[in-house]
């Protein structure tokens, strides 16, 4: 079977009309990732036995339903990739880091049991930046993971492993999560579709935090209506994880055909200087498009959107503060072998364990907390993620949602951003979503001169994803963008 | 102590919330099982785990306020403080700073200062808040290694700080039982000091006689019996009066108390103690305390021993001793009202618990949730005595220890031991005439007029019949036969 011509629901369909089986879509993304991934390095680990393993019991239990006459979920026997932030029972997480290179999780993420109870087939783990904290990938301790549309440029991150899987078609679907960026700008700088939900549709429990009042866990697929289906299989309230909206959620899927016309803000924040000229010409050729499909066009102000990058570093970098501080070589983990004295057990495990990126992360977090600084950077950063909030709802009651850039350049060269801050600054377009805790999806909005995948940026209010996915969805059937793959780029059989 | 100095104390105490479950996960909150038995991967602050704020804790939190007078917030917010130490698993403890549950109560209490003289005291609170324990690092348990045990590791702890109103070491003493007292009858915490589930921390200063500044603070961390208390304050304010007295400062410091040795020693100075860099925990939500939800809680709050000490003086006539000793905890006033539902021999039902069941369980070491057996049984036992089918001493000894053995009703335990009262007087007669046979010379003296000899012969008399006799009825036969 050539996966490249099946999206995830194409699979589905397959499976379920018998014309192959979840075994066969499972042993083609495995044969695709041992041929591929040499390349690309997306996957840190896969268990092909264990993986074959559990296709055939999902085979069996699709075929027991069937038999039964009873209704399959909509994913069932598809192959999904989870990022290693994301605990999975008896497999290793380790976060990309050193410090969690020996962890074996007792207990599997509420994501993950969704995931099993929609009869889907987990492929394996997927690299990242360490702790997610990182716009490239290249902050994973163990591997860097190639773009598959040119193995000089990074995939993006954190989520760099997630989306590039999904590019080079090793899977058809992959989980990743979201702090400030993770899954929508690798989906840009990769070419696939990537959904940040709503912070507190998605379980957080058993996503090692980050930064917990921006985390959320979403999919990244090659389409639209993809995304929705695993949103779908993700979503909903979790009793161990206080943040999670208690609430009734309608199939997101059955809203994706459901496309009518709408009014589209496109903030002026996010256009112009800081903007490469292609970038900014794919958002107004998208714009165009939707205007052809009946959307209002209107150009908005959210000057809130200034405070958007320091408010999210002192925050996210805060909380990972105290986040991170478990990792102390106590109870599990990397230890140091050098103990003079409990002080130096910690120093040394840490100082070891933990990367530059992350020791970075957690000395600004540190700090921006510290008695007498409290006021000064916390207090005035949750005032600032107010305002914001304050911003978005005002720029929706004049348009039902934003498009912009997913970030301000196609994916960048490796080693190209040396200096923290201007990685920082490419997170600009995305990490304001977070902050006010809405709903964003990045899709492929064209490609540069130099064959690079664009994406551009659906912002909407809290529990507008199927809003969001619809118009994606009725704008993929306009467009090919999305079915382009990478071919003869990280994939020397084809 | 010298009186040249005023006192300044104020505690912190902390009381683990005799939950069913753990603060934020659903392991067992109890004491005494098999090391980490009580363990999951939430209290274990495994990555990727998330608190999830038991009710029940929020509820009792909030009734401990009630019970000191405190006003309850109507928005309240779980904060972290961060440190590191190897009983703490997630590096934070999940604790209440900028939004506690309840704050501004007072709680009143009488106590005898050094000198013998009888004080009122009143200390008022600052805050109660709700937060969660650590676990326990046993040293040295298994050759050099530390050993760590998470069963405490998340169980609810509230945090009672009160103003700095207390003046000397007794009254500090006498506050903490105070506040135990009501703990206990609020319901929400067993206050075991033993198993460390009542600990206070010891702030104190000391100032010339009548100053208003108020001088350098130290605390002491962790004592876990009043004495220790008492003795830690005691202790520490003579350590600052002669610091003051040589000339020299006080050192804002924390130090910990050796109860063995009898003497405190420096932890560590204000320049070394940890900035905990407190904030909210974005993992949990706001709690918010509806009005509703209040008055529920209002209407569960138990009758607090202030309340039941006054209402056993007016409404049973109890002297204040014997009510403020029946009130002293739930086990015995709760013990004493079930009695009281049937029998109507207040005064009886009260003595023989205040003196004799509380003799009986201090001789054998133990508490009052040991009795073995249902409040009826002292019920029959004060008809039985009532009703003349056994004496008084027989029931307060043989019977009533029979009891404690669980010897079953005093009914059933009165006649497997033949202790029945003879109530026929043939029979009583019968060991009147052996006795006076056997005591020519008594009897001799009593008809001489010394009438006193009379006790002498009943006494006989009792022994005789092993008690069974009624001592009125052996007083009067022995004096009929006498006149003959």
């Amino acid at each position: 079977m050539d996966l490249e011509k099946f999206s995830a629901l194409a699979i589905a369909e397959n499976i379920k009309n018998g014309a192959i089986t979840a075994v066969d879509a499972a042993k083609a993304c495995l044969d695709r990732i041992e041929q591929t991934d040499p390349q690309i390095g997306a996957w840190l680990t896969v268990d092909r036995g264990a993986v074959l393993e559990s296709a055939q019991d999902v085979q069996n239990r699709i075929e027991e339903l069937l038999s039964r006459g009873q209704p399959l979920p909509a994913l069932a026997g598809v192959p999904v990739g989870i990022k290693d932030n994301i605990c999975t029972e008896g497999v290793k997480t380790t976060c990309a880091s050193r410090i969690l290179s020996n962890f074996v999780p007792p207990y599997s993420a509420t994501v993950v049991k969704k995931l099993e109870d929609n009869l889907m087939v987990p492929l394996g783990k997927l690299n990242m930046d360490e702790f997610a904290m990182g716009s490239s990938t290249e902050h994973s301790a163990f591997q860097k993971t190639y773009n598959p549309w040119d193995l000089g440029r990074v995939p993006g991150g954190s989520s760099g492993g997630s989306a590039a899987a999904v590019a080079s078609r090793q899977a058809p679907l992959a989980l990743g999560s979201d702090t400030g960026g993770s899954i929508r700008q690798p989906s840009a700088f990769c070419g696939v579709t990537g959904l940040k939900p709503t912070y507190g549709t998605v379980s957080r429990y058993g996503l090692v935090a980050f930064g917990s009042s921006l985390d959320q866990i979403g999919p990244i697929a090659q389409s639209a209506a993809d995304c929705a289906a695993l949103f779908d299989a993700i979503k909903g309230h979790d009793k161990n994880d206080s943040t999670s909206y208690d609430r009734a959620y309608a199939s997101v899927l059955s809203e994706t055909d459901d496309f009518r016309p709408r009014t589209i803000g496109i903030p002026v924040q996010y256009t112009g200087e800081g903007i490469a000229p292609e970038i900014t010409k794919a958002v107004e050729d998208a714009a165009a498009q939707f205007g052809i499909m009946g959307c209002k066009i209107v150009e908005l102000s959210i000057p809130e959107l200034e405070y958007s990058l320091p408010a999210y570093y002192i925050i996210s970098s805060a909380e990972a503060s105290s986040n991170l501080s478990r990792f102390d070589g106590i109870r599990y983990g990397y230890r140091t072998e050098h103990i003079d004295s409990l002080d130096d057990l910690y120093t040394r495990t840490r100082s070891e364990g933990f990367g530059p990126e992350v020791k970075r992360r957690i000395m600004l977090g540190a700090y921006a907390l510290c008695a007498g600084y409290y006021d000064e950077y916390y207090n005035k950063a949750l005032k600032a993620r107010a305002l914001l909030k304050q911003g978005f709802a005002r720029a929706f009651t004049e348009a039902d949602m934003l498009l912009s850039p997913t970030t301000p350049t196609p994916a960048f060269r490796f080693g190209e951003k040396a200096d923290a801050i201007s990685m920082y600054k490419a997170d600009i377009c995305t990490v304001s979503v977070n902050i006010a805790g809405l709903p964003a999806l990045s899709f492929p909005g064209g490609f540069s001169s130099d064959g690079m995948p664009m994406g551009l940026q659906l912002v909407g209010p809290e529990f507008s994803e199927g809003l969001l996915l619809s118009c994606a969805h009725a704008f993929q059937k306009k467009t090919d963008y999305h079915l382009r793959a990478p071919s003869g780029r990280g994939d020397q059989s084809a | 102590m010298p009186d040249n100095y005023d006192i300044v104390i104020g505690l912190e105490v902390h009381a683990e919330l005799n939950t069913h479950t753990k603060v934020f996960c659903a392991c067992k909150n109890e004491f005494g099982t098999q090391s980490n038995q009580n363990t999951c991967p939430v209290c274990l602050g495994l990555p990727g785990t998330l608190p999830v704020l038991n009710e029940e804790a929020v509820r009792k939190c909030i009734m401990a306020g009630l019970a000191t007078g405190c006003t309850i917030a109507d928005t309240a917010m779980m904060d972290r403080k961060n440190y590191f130490y190897p009983d703490l698993p997630k590096a934070y403890q999940i604790s209440q700073l900028y939004k506690p549950l309840c704050e501004n109560g007072a709680v009143e209490f009488d106590y005898t200062a050094s000198d013998g003289e009888k004080k009122h005291g009143r200390v008022r609170i600052l805050r109660i808040h709700l937060e969660e324990d650590a676990g326990k690092s046993l040293h040295d348990a298994w050759g050099k290694s530390t050993l760590l045990d998470f069963n405490r590791c998340g169980v609810p702890l509230i945090e009672i700080v009160t103003h700095p109103d207390i003046t000397c070491p007794e009254e500090a003493g006498a506050f903490v039982d105070a506040l135990r007292s009501i703990l206990k009858f609020a319901g929400v915490s067993d206050c075991k000091m033993q198993e460390g589930s009542l600990r206070a921390d010891v702030n104190l200063s000391v100032k010339p006689a009548g100053s208003g500044k108020l001088g350098t603070r130290t605390e002491m961390k962790n004592l876990n019996s009043i004495r220790a208390i008492v003795r830690a304050a005691e202790s520490e304010a003579r350590r600052q009066i002669e610091e003051l007295s040589r000339g020299n400062r006080v050192v804002q410091e924390t130090r910990r108390w050796d109860d063995a040795k009898g003497k405190s020693l420096r932890m560590r100075s204000k320049e070394e103690a940890n900035d905990y860099r407190y904030f909210p925990d974005p993992d949990l939500l706001p709690i918010h305390v509806s009005a509703d939800m209040l008055e529920d809680i209002r209407q569960s709050l138990p009758e607090l021993p202030q309340a039941k000490r006054a209402r056993y003086m007016a409404e049973y006539g109890l002297p204040e001793y014997d009510a403020s000793i029946l009130t002293s905890d739930p086990e015995i006033s709760g013990f004493f009202e079930e009695t009281l539902k049937h029998t109507a021999n207040i005064k009886s039902v009260s003595n023989f618990i205040m003196v004799d069941m509380l003799r009986i369980l201090k001789e054998r070491e133990t508490e009052f949730s040991a009795v073995p057996f249902p409040p009826e049984h002292l019920a029959q036992l004060i008809g039985s005595v009532d009703g003349g089918i056994v004496n008084i001493s027989t029931a307060k000894g043989v019977v009533l220890e029979a009891m404690f053995d669980g010897a079953g009703s005093p009914g059933e335990i009165i006649d497997k031991k033949g202790l029945k009262q003879m109530g026929d007087e043939s029979e009583i007669l019968k060991f009147v005439k052996e006795v006076l046979a056997e005591n020519p010379g008594p009897v001799q003296q009593y008809l001489a007029g010394k009438e006193q000899v009379a006790g002498f012969l009943v006494g006989q008399v009792m022994k005789k019949t092993q008690g069974k006799a009624k001592p009125d009825a052996a007083m009067r036969l022995l004096k009929e036969e006498m006149r003959k």
